[in-house]
């Protein structure tokens, strides 16, 4: 039985069938927007992994991208009153622009040099977001954001949402699956392993990184533009430096260079701080502690980690049975 | 009009570069003809890195030109060349250690494939079927350097000489008309430098030329047929093995008063 989660296409169907019952049994409004949550950060966070984790690229400033996708799509819907989907096309077009524009000079730098591009890339785009006031409402937000709707029926309940944020998900994580098994992924974890053995085995590394970096925000764009339609409230706090941060962390906390290393990432670090809501001031506190655990004796993340410490489980009984 | 066998795989006229203040290659030229092993020795600081760094489009040449097949190689990156048809090792192995040993040699038949993002998103038929063939290609060539039966384990896993071999089989997959070598022999032992040796004739029989940089003067004065002396960025005498090991100058360099196997 386990032989058949080595094929992907079961991985994904055995999780598309735990998330679709899933509801049925937590039918708590509370914990269905927390798997909303969970799904938009896995979203994000397959995105960015495709970049930092295998491709090698550093982004500290991806909540830009996912804020180009929110307010994008709240602009036009709430201000101009446009359709929601083409606007989230809209939205996926823009931050692509944006992405290329940016990620042609700043993917000439590398490591650190890269590392504060981003961070300064995604500092200016939060700071637009607080001072075209005309534009974006400024610090006091955006309202008025629609919600979503195929024909009849409208997502306005988390019941519903719910659905639609995963279908999105899985989709982008069955791509990503995809994509990572290919010609395109053996070449972007080349970048990663060798950059230089990667051009003189005719990799194209320069275009490919733009490309993956663009990818990346496009991910981030449509989970932006699902927030925005799920929340009907935007404000340019969600957009910043500490956001930019807890998505790196999503990353390497799931598991670099492993597409369900993702869900994993973004599931923990979504549901850590509702869980850790009891210990009230605390929590911080043991959020940094469990980080600092995990990173040191878990660094290839939890997913990585997680499957080794299974076989060495199924070693050491092996030799003792 | 040119008759194609006739010309030289590569040209090299007057190439000059410098890093800063030094003068790593001065005025080098050279010509080597189709399926020939060429040896390019010298000592350390000689420029035969530089020079394979140029002719593999990693920098710029500061002055004159290298021609491949005729067409000059100007400007073109890495990827480019490679394309064109010249593959290359590196002197400290380069693999692409989180990979497999298949994989490695899977992502040297990169230039001569073309998936992309979409066709790999969307598993279109025609991308699957490209990548069977990948997969089989690079089964195939694991065979011809010998390390089929280690196909699924982690290239970081090999013994260090048989990541020199796999590097070899790499640059192979790229089909290239000629491969550069950096120190193959380089850390490897009496037989392993003999297997590769024996390796390099058999890629010549497939019509690949090959140009070798090696202080390994066993394995040099061997299986090449013509080699092309450098010291201080310039060239200092070119010609058949036994030539070279009874030139005084060369001698007086680099090779010493020992005598040779």
């Amino acid at each position: 039985m386990t032989r058949l989660f080595r094929y992907k296409s079961f991985q994904v169907g055995a999780f598309g069938l735990v998330l679709a019952l899933l509801p049925l049994v937590l039918t708590n409004r509370y914990y269905l927007n927390v798997m909303i949550f969970i799904g938009i950060h896995t979203l994000l966070v397959v995105g960015l992994n495709l970049l930092m984790g295998y491709a090698g690229q550093i982004s500290l400033g991806h909540a830009a991208f996912f804020g180009l996708g929110a307010y994008t799509s709240g602009i036009l819907t709430a201000t101009y009153h446009m359709s929601p989907w083409p606007a989230m096309v809209a939205a996926v077009a823009l931050t692509a622009l944006v992405a290329l524009v940016v990620g042609i000079p700043a993917l000439k730098l590398s490591g650190y040099y890269l590392a504060m591009a981003t961070l300064g890339f995604g500092i200016i785009v939060h700071i637009c977001f607080k001072e075209l006031n005309y534009l974006t409402g400024g610090p006091s937000g955006l309202v008025g954001i629609p919600v979503l709707a195929i024909g009849s029926v409208i997502f306005d309940e988390p019941a519903r949402y719910y659905y639609l944020v995963w279908f999105a998900t899985l989709t982008a994580l069955a791509v990503s699956l995809n994509i990572v098994d290919s010609r395109v992924g053996r070449a972007l974890r080349a970048i990663h392993d060798s950059e230089s053995a990667a051009r003189a085995s005719g990799i194209y590394t320069s275009r490919l990184k733009i490309w993956v970096f663009v990818i990346s925000a496009v991910y981030a764009s449509v989970a932006g533009s699902l927030y925005a339609h799920f929340i009907t409230f935007i404000s340019p706090g969600s957009f910043d430096f500490m956001f930019s941060i807890k998505l790196v962390t999503m990353v390497v906390v799931g598991g670099m260079a492993s597409i369900w290393g993702a869900v994993f990432g973004a599931a923990t670090l979504t549901l850590l701080p509702e869980v850790l809501a009891v210990f009230h001031d605390y929590d911080i506190v043991i959020f940094g502690l469990i980080l600092m655990v995990v990173m040191i004796f878990l660094p290839q993340g939890l997913t990585r980690g997680g499957l080794d410490l299974l076989e060495k489980y199924r070693f050491r009984r092996g030799v003792a049975g | 009009m040119t008759d194609l066998n006739i010309q030289p795989i590569l040209k090299a006229e007057n190439v000059s570069k410098s890093f800063g203040g030094i003068h790593a290659l001065r005025q080098v030229s050279f010509e080597v003809p189709r399926e020939q092993i060429r040896g390019i020795i010298g000592p350390n600081g000689a420029g035969k890195t530089t020079l394979f760094n140029l002719i593999t489009g990693f920098y710029p040449t500061d002055q004159g030109a290298i021609y491949f097949n005729g067409q000059k190689l100007n400007g073109l990156g890495p990827h480019q060349v490679a394309e064109r048809g010249i593959a290359r090792t590196f002197q400290n192995v380069e693999l692409f250690d989180r990979m497999t040993v298949l994989e490695n040699v899977m992502v040297g038949r990169h230039p001569r494939t073309s998936g992309g993002f979409i066709g790999a998103a969307l598993r279109l038929a025609r991308h699957r079927k490209e990548e069977a063939h990948i997969r089989q290609d690079a089964l195939e060539m694991l065979d011809f350097i010998g390390l089929g039966q280690r196909a699924a384990s982690p290239s970081s896993a090999l013994p260090f000489g048989l990541q020199r071999i796999l590097e070899i089989g790499r640059a192979l997959a790229t089909e290239p008309l000629l491969l550069l070598l950096d120190e193959p022999a380089s850390g490897l032992n009496a037989a392993e430098t003999r297997e590769l040796g024996q390796l390099i004739c058999r890629i010549r029989d497939r019509g690949i030329t090959v140009i070798l940089v090696e202080h390994d003067m066993s394995l040099t004065m061997e299986v090449c047929d013509e080699i092309l002396v450098m010291d201080y960025g310039r060239t200092l005498a070119e010609g058949s093995p036994r030539e070279i090991q009874q030139n005084q100058a060369v001698i007086d360099a680099y090779l010493g008063e020992e005598p040779l196997a």
